[in-house]
């Protein structure tokens, strides 16, 4: 019978079924950070269990870490207790930790990848929503709780049932200008927050396989704004080639193993999906986000929708309520949003591609005067590469802040917030109320968007900065 | 884990559809290494002003629904992250129960992780529901029998059967799963012959 990839892999690690279909799945890697695993550690003790297969396991300290020089130590009492508890959590279970001042400390979902941790067919999962990011390279990957980090950590398996089949195609040819951010934007906004609810979503079609692997991680990054438990894009040449040689990718026979593997990773051709979704590629414009959803998108060309507009009552309500937090008018041109901050980051926008384009776009110019601006790299690689490339100094000419890497303003758990009403052009992937800061207002926008909002100081279209 | 069987409560209702995360427990409050404590910080932002003044008009805020044991949202509650301090912060409120027409899926699986019974049912029932809250009368969820009563209705609500017995049984996922271990130590010893490069 034909299979989906997620049928492959699925079948690839069961390791008990009941017949009601609750499964025990087997877990390859398991990526850990400071914030949602030290509860999982204290089960572990006080059941008097260990972690069953510790090199299995990468932890790295991101999402509280504060983004300024650090060679001194984390201020901060509560963020210092929770990085503190994560290292002896790994010192004593045996677990390899990425620590603060590591080079190759970052964000858990880009330094995956980065070190060749991540590999396609793999189940990888983490107490993080976005671990979805990991399906650009044909992994299973997705998000958990910290009691299911807990279970991974003493079973290196999870209790699952399958989700359902969904497949999007993205066809045609995406204009210049469009990045993978506005692309995986339009699909939220075609099938919004709860259109992926129950499935896991694979990606193909034209416009998916041109991407490069750091772009389709983008795709992959917000399939949980859609609701899906995860994203997966089919292997390629493309990611081959983006894992040769990396630190911890397989080695000599076993790469030559592991690429006869990986080669048969796809959706078989008659495979059935329980559903299809189709999305033109041509037509898709830079899209800004004027709500406190992802699905609530428009292209930088549009304007803010009338709620009056909008027949179903709870969806208007939401608008309204949206509308009145993000200071915003029924229809006024998106391109009339003024704004204060801009952040450029992420894992869902914070890799070497994307400073690359920004900066591309950013050379010889400057910020507006109401803005400021900053640039929070994904990891201490990717910051390294930016630095020998003069990425960093176009960035810094221009007016931006060149930070250290972590989550930073994506979620702002350190320092990096927006105050009440500040209005930040953001690259990462949640716009809702009080995410960056209590009161702040996001909007969602693609890395060369909010180069060009930077310039201007205003939501601004991308093709109108040379 | 706390086990589920009935439970009898006025219910709480949040008119909002997509409740998020952060709105369950906001960022500044995951900086903690423990489960509990949170219930104070439930919906922060809605229950107290930039001063840490209580808004009065939440309904959290008010008797009887400050003691609430049943939350009652619009769809796909507890949309976002992964963050297991969302249900840990509704139960350390008292909260035990949600019924919504849908959830998202990392917190609905976290919910039966904490002995949180996450009911789905229809809009139209909801709405009924809703106007009964109003009246500030007990309603009661039986999980064994997948009832709920309310007034003199009674209505059925579905609920995976595995899921259900981890409920009424307060079961150990992590015990559970270490009896299978001589088939993970299989999988494990097959994994390194099919794939030495995991």
């Amino acid at each position: 019978m034909p299979k989906t990839l997620y049928d492959k892999i699925w079948d690839d690690h069961l390791v008990h079924q009941e017949a009601d279909g609750t499964t025990l799945l087997y877990v390859d890697r398991h990526l850990v950070h400071e914030v949602t695993s030290p509860q999982a550690f204290e089960g572990l003790r006080t059941q008097g269990r260990k972690v069953r297969r510790p090199e299995l396991t990468l932890a790295v300290p991101d999402h509280n870490v504060p983004t300024s020089d650090r060679t001194k130590g984390i201020k901060d009492k509560q963020s210092k207790i929770q990085v503190d508890t994560l290292r002896k959590n790994c010192k004593d279970f045996g677990i390899n930790l990425f620590d603060v001042n590591d080079k190759r400390q970052g964000i858990v979902h880009i330094i995956g990848p980065e070190q060749g941790f991540t590999q396609p067919g793999t189940v990888i999962v983490c107490g993080d929503s976005h671990t979805a990011t990991h399906g650009a390279f044909g992994s299973l990957a997705f998000g958990i709780g910290t009691s299911e980090v807990e279970h991974v950590l003493a079973t290196q398996t999870l209790i699952q049932k399958k989700s359902k089949n969904l497949r999007v195609n993205v066809n045609g040819k995406i204009p210049i200008g469009v990045t993978s951010k506005d692309v995986i934007l339009k699909i939220i906004g075609t099938i919004g927050t709860a259109g992926g609810t129950g499935y896991v979503i694979e990606f193909a079609g034209d416009v998916i396989n041109n991407l490069s692997v750091e772009q389709r991680m983008t795709i992959c990054n917000m399939t949980i704004e859609a609701g899906a438990r995860a994203g997966l894009i089919a292997p390629d040449e493309k990611t081959l080639k983006y894992f040769k040689g990396r630190p911890m990718s397989p080695k000599g026979e076993n790469w030559e193993k592991a690429v006869q593997n990986w080669k048969k990773l796809f959706s078989d051709k008659n495979a059935i999906f329980d559903k299809e979704i189709e999305i033109n590629g041509n037509e898709i414009e830079p899209l800004v986000t004027w709500g406190t959803s992802p699905q609530d998108v428009s292209p930088i060309t549009g304007f803010v929708p009338d709620p009056e507009k909008e027949n179903d009552k709870d969806r208007k309500a939401a608008m309204y309520r949206s509308l009145e937090y993000m200071g915003l008018k029924p229809m006024m041109k998106i391109s009339d949003i003024k704004v204060d901050k801009i952040f450029i980051g992420s894992c869902t926008n914070g890799r070497i591609e994307d400073l690359r384009l920004a900066a591309k776009l950013l050379k010889g110019k400057k910020i507006a005067n109401n803005v400021s601006a900053m640039v929070v790299p994904g990891s201490g690689l990717v910051k390294q590469q930016a630095e020998e490339e003069g990425i960093d100094k176009i960035f810094k000419n221009a007016g931006f802040q060149w930070r250290e890497p972590g989550c930073s303003m994506c979620l702002g758990m350190n320092e990096d917030q927006l105050s009440s009403k500040e209005r930040c052009a953001s690259t990462s992937n949640r716009n809702f109320e009080g995410r960056q800061g209590r009161g702040g207002r996001t909007h969602l926008v693609s890395p060369g968007m909010a180069v060009a909002a930077a310039i201007k100081g205003y939501l601004s279209d991308v093709r109108e900065i040379n | 884990m706390k086990k589920f069987n009935k439970l009898k409560s006025i219910p709480a209702h949040i008119p909002l559809m997509n409740i998020d995360t952060d709105m369950i427990i906001p960022k500044q409050f995951l900086k903690t290494i423990k489960r509990t404590g949170l219930g104070k910080s439930l919906f922060y932002e809605m229950r107290y002003d930039e001063s840490g003044k209580i808004i009065k008009k939440f309904i959290l805020n008010n008797e009887p629904y400050s003691k609430s044991q049943i939350l009652i949202a619009g769809k796909n509650f507890g949309c976002g992250s992964s963050r297991e301090h969302a249900p840990w912060a509704l139960l350390d409120f008292g909260i035990r129960c949600i019924i919504s027409p849908s959830y998202a899926d990392i917190f609905y699986n976290n919910c039966f992780n904490n002995g949180i019974l996450p009911i789905v049912l229809d809009e139209q029932i909801i709405q009924d529901l809703i106007e009964y809250s109003l009246i500030k009368k007990e309603i009661e969820v039986n999980l064994e029998t997948q009832e709920v009563f309310y007034g003199n209705k009674k209505i059925n609500f579905d609920i995976d059967p595995a899921k259900k017995k981890r409920l009424l049984e307060g079961l150990d996922n992590i015990g559970l799963s270490l009896k299978k271990i001589p088939s993970i130590e299989k999988y494990e010893k097959d994994l390194k012959k099919q794939k030495p490069w995991i």
